[in-house]
């Protein structure tokens, strides 16, 4: 679905992505984790066509995009959400699923119809009239998701999804993923809430001062002593033992 | 609270009986009210909240706001008037004309602005030196008679685009307006309208979801460039005289920002409302004491109450009283 | 062309210019500061103008002297309007701020027209037609006396940011507000007086622009489209700027003037305010946007 060779992105003189190359294959759910500032959200910006990139390529589907317009990109099936929520404040909850809607919908009644969809599939069926603007930060995560949802989107990239809430709203939006993947959808989400990247990833790319230092499947990453190097200080080698539900919650609430 | 499940979208822009009762009021007005005060006071109030109307698509609507919306106005009665007057056209064509010189004076200005990515505050600065370079051009050819002006001879009858009588062009200016009016509800209920929301809400996010801002934005300012042309031609028919500083001085794209603003941007009927307004308090302050300027200063001043307080505009009052309204009838219902 | 032309041209050029270098400093200050477009300006000198008029023509001050008066009055009022409206909505978003300094300078501006009708005022003193010989130039002496003291001004003003301990407040404000609010700086404080100091500057350039030119109350939509010229092409928040686009912006109108004849040449004021938006929005010195 996704690949991605040798992105390399400098701003100045300093290299935030160098050489970075991870391949997403389709309907699975991949992350990327790795410590602050490690790169993360700029080399989501590159793929998605926000930021132009230094070197590499970026090729979806097989085809090359990179470098290409953000809109044009999203009309291909990739879309991204924000770490730092972009709601179109003043409309309402349905009325800014639509926007995502009417990509494919362009009809106003279906595209109207289909944003409640969306809406219901991420639990927001009882909020539709609500302005954007007033919702909590949870909501606004989960109005996010449903607006990117509304395209038809073929692959999703989340953009710490979980950042900001509480363990019980991140189990929900947990299962939201699950179910999107299981709808057809690619995920390939950037992370640090360690129990959704266990539960939810079948592949972990590990980002460190912009290279990737590690990949795999999620228990070999997390015994990867590059990684744990990476996090040292952090003490989240605790955290990444793999959890049961329960010990999650209990971890969660400790 | 339990939400019906009917799915339909609601009426945006307004239920249709509302348009037509307005249509209706605005039909019979100078039947009610014939005398040539009254009209020519129709005339301007519907005028300001035409070329309102079309400062309200860019800036209310797509969130572009202009401080040189004047510059399509001009555009559109020069083009017309230098069409009648230097190459012996009819006027009526001016029509057409004006819109496709809006149009064109939008393309350009757009293309320019958003290539260099000019937003916010730039782009309504960047406006007004257009306007402002077009004044200096105007005044300085010949074709546009420089700092003279031109004037259109006066010759009655409808074939001139000039009525005998001022309820001719009333009803002309009532069916520009009306169809202004169509446009913003049409907005309001179609894709593109959404589109231009989102873009006047968060570009990102609206890029990030398949729209391509550019040209939607170039769209908007052709649009509403067009209907501010119109407003020039008609303007031109109705005074029969226009000059460089009528046609790009400032004071036209602050009445047409003024009357948006206060009666409510990206509403259908905030541009009617603040022109009712405008028009009202002028002609007040002109009969009661006949000084220069101070119906200006009045809605300066209520610019700065109405952004304080109100930002939303006048029409917010009529929201908030049809909400306290629909929620004692729930009440009452429950 | 007679290189004496060209030479007068360039004089006088650089003469207005310093002149409109002491009008961008307040907008500089104000924008570098507070972060807001003050569209308020031109209307604030035609202010500043009127009040110079008539200190002249009712108690017969020279309007050099007039800067006494008209300087602290005019931060008074800056002070005054800050406090009182504009602070309101300094940290809402960018475009109400615009909105409400409009709103402000259409207010201003009609009730001078309401005061003063539309009529253009000039001023004439004792010196107005005094002449300097300057080689093979005749310059206008009281056009070098106020580019002079516009000059001395923009000194004064670069001297109290720098070295004064409310200039360090200012400085420290327009680089980073919220650390200066915890160092306990009284940062409404600071952008009260950044205005106040902003309108001042409109004071002091109202006294020295009325030996030399004239004021309506539409003059202030003239002086608009200067004073954004010279901060956009000098840099939005930059003194420097605004001293080297003040000269640039003088020479361009009087070379306009001269190659263009009267009506076309002031295009190039306007044409350079495009082109630097489009090309290079952050202007010579200022800091990338």
């Amino acid at each position: 679905m996704l690949e991605v060779q040798g992105l390399t992105k400098v701003f100045g003189g300093l290299k935030a992505v160098d050489n970075a190359s991870l391949e997403v294959g389709e309907g699975r759910i991949v992350a990327l984790i790795g410590p602050n500032g490690a790169g993360k959200t700029t080399l989501f910006a590159c793929i998605a066509g926000f930021l132009p990139v230094n070197a590499g390529q970026v090729r979806l589907l097989g085809q090359d995009i990179t470098g290409l317009p953000v809109h044009q990109i999203a009309r291909r099936g990739m879309v991204r959400t924000f770490q730092i929520t972009q709601p179109f404040a003043k409309l309402s909850v349905h009325e800014n699923i639509a926007v995502g809607a009417y990509q494919c919908h362009p009809d106003r009644r279906e595209a109207w119809a289909h944003a409640e969809r969306v809406a219901q599939q991420v639990g927001m069926g009882g909020m539709l009239d609500q302005p954007a603007a007033d919702l909590t930060v949870a909501g606004r995560k989960r109005l996010e998701l449903a607006r990117t949802l509304a395209i038809g989107p073929k692959l999703l990239l989340l953009d710490e999804v979980m950042a900001g809430l509480n363990p019980s709203e991140i189990v929900e939006i947990v299962e939201i993923i699950q179910r999107i993947r299981a709808g057809g959808v690619t995920v390939l989400l950037i992370e640090h809430v360690m129990q959704a990247v266990m539960s939810l990833s079948e592949y972990i790319y590990v980002l460190s001062y912009g290279k990737i230092i590690a990949s795999g499947a999620p228990r070999e990453v997390v015994n990867d002593p590059a990684v744990i190097e990476a996090y040292l200080g952090r003490g989240a080698a605790a955290q990444m033992a793999p959890p049961t539900s329960g010990q999650a919650q209990e971890a969660a609430h400790a | 609270m339990n939400r019906a499940t009917s799915s339909l979208p609601p009426p945006a822009g307004g239920h249709w009986a509302l348009h037509l009762g307005l249509l209706a009021v605005a039909v019979v007005f100078p039947l009610v009210f014939p005398s040539p005060f009254m009209v020519n006071f129709g005339v301007l109030a519907l005028f300001y909240a035409f070329i309102g109307q079309s400062w309200n698509i860019a800036g209310g609507f797509a969130g572009q706001l202009s401080f040189g919306h004047v510059v399509f106005f001009g555009a559109g009665a020069y083009a017309s008037t230098i069409l009648q007057l230097r190459f012996g056209f009819s006027p009526w064509l001016g029509l057409p004309a004006s819109a496709v010189a809006g149009a064109v004076v939008g393309l350009v200005i757009g293309f320019l602005s958003f290539r260099a990515g000019l937003k916010g505050s730039y782009f309504a600065l960047i406006t007004l030196a257009f306007a402002e370079v077009l004044r200096i051009v105007a005044n300085s050819v010949e074709i546009t008679g420089g700092g003279l002006g031109m004037l259109i001879p006066a010759k009655a009858g409808a074939a001139n685009f000039q009525f005998a009588e001022r309820i001719g062009f009333y009803y002309l200016i009532l069916a520009l307006t009306a169809g202004s009016v169509a446009i913003a509800v049409w907005l309001k209920r179609s894709r593109f309208g959404a589109q231009l929301a989102a873009i006047r809400e968060n570009e990102d996010a609206a890029r990030a979801l398949g729209i391509d801002v550019f040209t939607e934005k170039l769209k908007v300012m052709m649009l509403s460039g067009a209907i501010c042309g119109i407003g020039g031609c008609f303007f031109a028919q109705y005074f029969l005289y226009i000059d460089p500083v009528i046609a790009f001085g400032v004071d036209k794209s602050v009445e047409m920002l003024l009357v948006s603003m206060i009666g409510g941007a990206g509403t259908v009927y905030g541009p009617l409302i603040g022109a009712v307004l405008l028009a009202a308090i002028s002609d007040t302050a002109r009969v009661l004491t006949n000084v220069q300027g101070l119906s200006l200063v009045l809605y300066g001043g209520l610019l700065v109450v109405i952004i304080a307080f109100l930002p939303n505009g006048l029409i917010d009052l009529f929201s908030r009283i049809g909400k306290r309204k629909r929620s004692k009838a729930g009440k009452e219902g429950a | 062309m007679d290189s004496t032309i060209l030479l007068a041209a360039a004089i006088n050029g650089l003469l207005i210019g310093g002149i409109y270098t002491l009008v961008a400093s307040g907008l500089t200050l104000i924008y570098g500061v507070l972060h807001i477009i003050n569209f308020a300006h031109g209307s604030m000198l035609m202010l500043g103008m009127f009040g110079v008029y008539f200190l002249l023509m009712q108690w017969g001050v020279d309007p050099y002297l007039s800067l006494f008066i008209m300087v602290p009055a005019m931060f008074a009022l800056g002070y005054v309007l800050y406090r009182g409206l504009i602070g309101r909505f300094s940290s809402g978003k960018d475009e109400n701020i615009l909105l409400i300094t409009l709103g402000l300078s259409i207010i201003v501006e009609n009730i001078a027209l309401m005061i003063f009708k539309g009529d253009t005022r000039t001023i004439t003193v004792s010196y107005s037609d005094h002449m300097v010989e300057a080689g093979p130039l005749l310059l206008s002496t009281p056009k070098i006396i106020s580019f002079v003291a516009a000059m001395v001004l923009c000194a004064l003003l670069g001297l109290f940011i720098q070295r004064t301990d409310t200039g360090r407040a200012i400085r420290a404000v327009a680089k980073e507000r919220l650390g200066a609010r915890l160092v306990g700086i009284d940062v409404d404080r600071v952008f009260a007086v950044s205005y106040g100091i902003g309108l001042a500057t409109l004071g002091a350039a109202a006294c020295l622009l009325m030996p030399i030119f004239y004021v309506s109350p539409t003059t202030g939509h003239v002086f608009v489209i200067v004073a954004f010229t010279v901060v956009v092409l000098g840099g939005m928040g930059s003194f420097l700027g605004a001293v080297v686009g003040g000269l640039i912006v003088g020479l361009t109108e009087s070379f306009g003037g001269l190659f263009l004849g009267e009506s076309l040449g002031q295009i190039g004021i306007s044409l350079i305010f495009i082109l630097i938006l489009l090309f290079r929005p952050q202007g010579l010195f200022g800091s990338g946007r």
